[in-house]
């Protein structure tokens, strides 16, 4: 891979699909990195400036923290405090002293604030009651000496054992068997994930600071202001007014910090209240490990059927994942999980069945990419494994059965635009000179093999101690909410003119590293004519903006975006109808001084000819896909099987890039995280009590871990947004851990069909028989002889 | 209690704590220096990498006891003279230019060790860099941001 040694903008994106509307960019501004704007936050944070929740100061604030339950399942009989300790200078909180109701607000309120009594514990991290003191060595003697009274009951770790099921969908299409008796090759495959922590750097943080008219203010670490405020609403009994949520600058979020904030903030404020005074509730790492919410584990199994020829006749995909304890965001996650099971391939014959069942585990919910990146693993390493069955390139089975323009997906819809599946294949191949590094892997591997005398042994020359290997994935993303979520939410977005003659954008969306207080500017300020330095952000506080919905499902750029870009064209026309057509920049100021302030409000029309059944599970399940192509190269250790991803090429088409320089950041950190959880990321479970909740054993990718990436950046554009974007942020995430499983085939003849790919993983699919291919490991993989027909 | 005499940021400071008080909490609540951030409280994670007489340690497993008469650096002292002027210094300047800081919070930490890296006479070879960075984790950036930045201003400072 080339290494760019200058500031610049990204390579100039490829543009493939004919213009829709295309977004002036920032204009070249002097001293701005070839014409696109500097993060704005960004001096804050490289001086240490930049206040997170932890940085704030509240005088005479005290230290929150959390009882929690030591048992997966249990009745709770009673709470006792030690009768021997003092209890004087201290708050202590139970389910008794919630004003409002004794839930979580979510999409199934199953999640209690905290257990009651009588009330059943259903995980070991549960939440049961909350102290507070002045200082910290008060909590860490005190919090010893309350003693959780419980009745063990049974509690259910297998979600294909567990009765209660939190959602389910069928999905199907066409007829699977005839689908199956056209196959020539049957192959079946079963694939497994488990739960990968979102570990922003920044631990999950609240503080709640009562005010005197008995409402409630919290600064926190978060993303979705209006789900905390909803919740505090809720819990608390509190009008609107009273509850107001104010986002701190936050360290990362990943989708981790997307429901659970809800839960601090609310056990934050129960403890300020009955206090009387701000309480400060910051997780250090090993809670934030281990209570909070990581990505679902999964069982994906696949029956695919193909002809010699490489085409996809038939796929019958079972999907389960385990919600854990309670629902969050389970249905939404299973959901994306199912729709984006089958992958970007086009089959005249689909069955999808998916469920997500309850354990006596921590709550399972969001993480980049929302149960697409579980089920998208399956499907390329099934397609990747036909490939290697009928002895085809990864590249030539994806291009004859790639999504193009006018293809039909599994839920019956009709792709009319921006599909950019066979582009993104393409650039991959090309960047990476996939076909030739192949072909020199294939020839090392073959060096490797020996004579045949002798049974294979892991090293197979004396010279080489680590083997090579290339491999690919494709994948789609769904872009925005899934199925009626935008016209559910009827998100508002605003811009306005303030009263003293400055542009501002109010939006409920936030930013967490990935971008949004820079790009904002760049779009208004567009439309308005100015520079994007003369445009601000509203702080994100719910007494000042509206609920623009949750900064979740790579919607912000494509879906907020655009409703600011239509707020910003009603603004300008109407200030200048005012002033005699003169351009908005010019005259805005002194229209301020003359008329006021002008506020323009933007709600979430549909996207024109979008519609979807949610009942039935037909239609458009999503307004556009963005599509991405992941090449990875690795050397594994022929002795100890550990895996070095070295280079990587990430091709993703986003619709239209925004900032090129923070779209290819977002492409970058998102294909690390799916090294890691490829690689190494992996929770190990021992009575639903997760053993590695600390960061010296939750290991994640460091700088010497992590591969030279070359991103390449792909516009096909969505005519639905007047941008033309389709978000970037979770497409990445779908993508490269299946091309690195490739890579770790290509180098050692193994599939592994169980993330992560340890050191222990694939010694053993190795020991299980060198080069044996599909028959090892805990590969299940069947090739029906009776389907073949007229094979070569 | 004891009394501990030490610098930071070029300033003296004097304070009476305990000695197995971590130098992290003494820099953020008893200094009131934010910048430093504590992302696991064992070393794990280095986002509240300090240099302590220019090595580049990570203040939550630092007692005072071993801070007494030393010379402690943290992010709000990178840069001081451009700080002055409302500037940010070259290694800060150039981090933003090539999008190395996304959510920040491993960046005060990350710039410690690149300077650390660059003071110690380190170069612009990836791997170099990446060795040199390999104690403080970004979940962000996949890196290579972070790494281009850091082999830019050695470049600069070589050629």
């Amino acid at each position: 891979m080339t290494t760019r040694a200058m500031p610049r903008p990204a390579a100039q994106p490829v543009r493939s699909a004919p213009d829709a509307l295309v977004l002036e960019v920032g204009s070249t501004t002097a001293g701005r990195a070839a014409g696109y704007p500097l993060r704005r936050e960004g001096p804050a944070k490289l001086t240490g400036a930049a206040r997170y929740t932890d940085d704030l100061v509240f005088p005479g604030a005290w230290y929150g923290a959390t009882i929690r339950s030591t048992e997966p399942r249990a009745r709770l009989l009673r709470i006792e405090l030690d009768p021997d300790a003092d209890w004087s200078g201290v708050v202590v909180v139970t389910a008794a002293d919630i004003p409002g109701e004794n839930l979580i607000s979510a999409i199934k309120e199953d999640q209690p604030v905290l257990v009651p009594i009588g009330g059943e514990i259903r995980h070991h991290a549960e939440p049961v009651a909350l102290l507070a003191a002045a200082d910290r060595e008060t909590i860490r003697h005190l919090r010893s000496r309350i003693r959780l009274v419980t009745e063990p009951l049974t509690p259910v770790f297998d979600p294909e054992a567990s009765d209660h099921v939190f959602a389910a969908y069928d999905i199907s299409k066409g007829d699977l068997d005839a689908g199956f008796s056209a196959a020539d090759v049957i192959l079946e495959g079963e694939y497994r994930v488990g739960h990968q922590e979102q570990l922003y750097i920044e631990n999950n943080a609240m503080i709640a600071v009562p005010a005197e008219d008995g409402g409630m203010t919290v600064h926190g670490s978060l993303q979705c202001p209006y789900y905390v405020h909803r919740a505090m609403k809720k819990a608390l009994g509190l009008t609107g007014d009273q509850a107001r949520v104010i986002q701190a600058e936050t360290g990362g979020g990943f989708g981790g910090k997307e429901e659970y904030p809800s839960i601090i903030a609310l056990h934050a404020a129960l403890l300020a209240r009955k206090a009387g005074r701000p309480v400060r509730m910051i997780y250090d790492r090993h809670e934030d490990l281990a209570a909070t919410t990581k990505r679902h584990p999964a069982i994906v199994r696949h029956r695919t059927g193909i002809t010699a020829d490489g085409t996809l006749v038939a796929q019958d995909i079972e999907v389960i994942m385990d919600g854990g304890a309670y629902c969050t965001l389970t249905p939404v996650v299973l959901s994306r999980g199912a729709l984006h099971a089958a992958g970007p391939y086009r089959c005249p014959n689909v069955r999808i069945r998916a469920r997500a069942t309850r354990t006596n585990t921590p709550p399972n919910g969001a993480f980049r990419g929302f149960g697409a990146p579980q089920t998208e693993f399956a499907m390329e390493t099934q397609v990747n494994r036909l490939a290697d069955r009928l002895g085809m390139s990864p590249a030539e089975i994806r291009r004859r059965n790639a999504y193009e323009l006018n293809d039909l997906t599994p839920t019956g819809q009709v792709l009319r635009e921006s599909v950019a599946a066979q582009e993104v294949l393409r650039l991959a191949v090309e960047a990476s000179d996939f076909e030739r590094v192949r072909q020199a892997t294939a020839a090392s591997a073959s060096a490797r093999s020996g004579s045949g005398i002798l049974p294979p042994g892991r090293r197979r020359s004396g010279a080489a101690s680590a083997a090579s290997g290339i491999g690919m994935a494709l994948a789609w993303h769904g872009a925005g909410f899934t199925g009626s979520g935008e016209v559910h939410l009827g998100s508002v977005a605003s811009v306005e003119v303030t009263g003293d003659g400055r542009v501002r954008v109010l939006i409920g969306s936030t930013e967490m590293g990935q971008g949004t207080s820079t790009i904002f500017p760049m779009m208004v300020s567009g439309q308005l004519g100015l520079s994007a330095d003369a445009v601000e952000m509203a702080p994100v506080d719910t007494a000042l903006v509206p609920d623009s919905g949750p900064t979740v499902a790579s919607r912000t750029a494509m879906v907020v975006g655009g409703l600011c870009i239509e707020a910003a064209r009603r603004l300008r026309a109407e200030v200048e109808a005012r002033n005699g057509g003169r351009p908005f920049a010019e005259v805005y100021r002194a229209d301020a001084a003359a008329h006021g302030p002008t506020r323009i409000d933007q709600r979430f029309e549909p996207y024109p000819g979008i519609s979807f059944d949610d009942e039935a599970y037909r239609g458009d399940a999503y307004p556009v896909f963005g599509w991405a192509a992941c090449v990875a190269a690795v050397d594994v250790d022929l002795d100890t099987a550990e895996v070095s991803v070295r280079d990587v090429v990430a091709v993703d088409d986003v619709g239209r890039v925004v900032h090129p320089i923070l779209c290819e950041g977002q492409v970058e950190g998102g294909t690390l995280q799916a090294i890691g959880y490829a690689t190494i990321e992996e929770i190990k479970l021992d009575n639903g009590r997760y053993l590695n909740d600390r960061l010296a054993t939750y290991l994640i990718p460091t700088a010497t871990d992590a591969p030279n990436m070359r991103t390449i950046l792909v516009e096909a554009p969505f005519s639905g947004a007047p941008h033309g974007a389709k978000g970037v942020g979770e497409l990445p995430m779908d993508v490269a851990a299946p091309a690195v499983i490739a890579a770790i085939h290509d180098a050692v003849g193994v599939w592994v069909t169980e993330l992560p790919a340890t050191p222990e993983r694939i010694l053993a699919a190795m020991d299980a028989g060198v080069g044996a291919g599909d028959t090892s490991g805990t590969d299940a993989a069947v090739t029906s002889g009776d389907a073949r027909r007229g094979a070569p | 209690m004891t009394v501990f005499r030490f610098l930071v940021n070029g300033t003296p400071a004097e304070l009476n704590v305990p000695g197995m008080r971590r130098l992290l909490d003494v820099l953020r609540e008893d200094l009131g220096l934010t910048g430093t951030k504590e992302g696991c409280g064992e070393g794990e994670c280095g986002a509240c990498s300090v240099l302590l007489d220019g090595q580049v340690v990570d203040a939550c497993l630092v007692p005072m006891a071993q801070v007494d008469g030393r010379i402690v650096r943290t992010v709000e002292g990178l840069s001081l003279a451009a700080r002055e002027r409302g500037e940010l210094d070259a290694l800060q300047e150039t981090f933003l230019q090539y999008g190395a800081a996304q959510c920040g919070i491993c960046t005060p930490g990350m710039l410690m060790a690149a300077r650390a890296y660059l003071d110690d006479g380190g170069g612009p070879n990836h791997d170099a860099i990446r060795e040199g960075i390999a104690g403080n984790l970004c979940r962000c950036t996949g890196y290579q941001k972070i790494v281009e930045a850091i082999a830019a201003v050695a470049s600069e400072r070589r050629s």
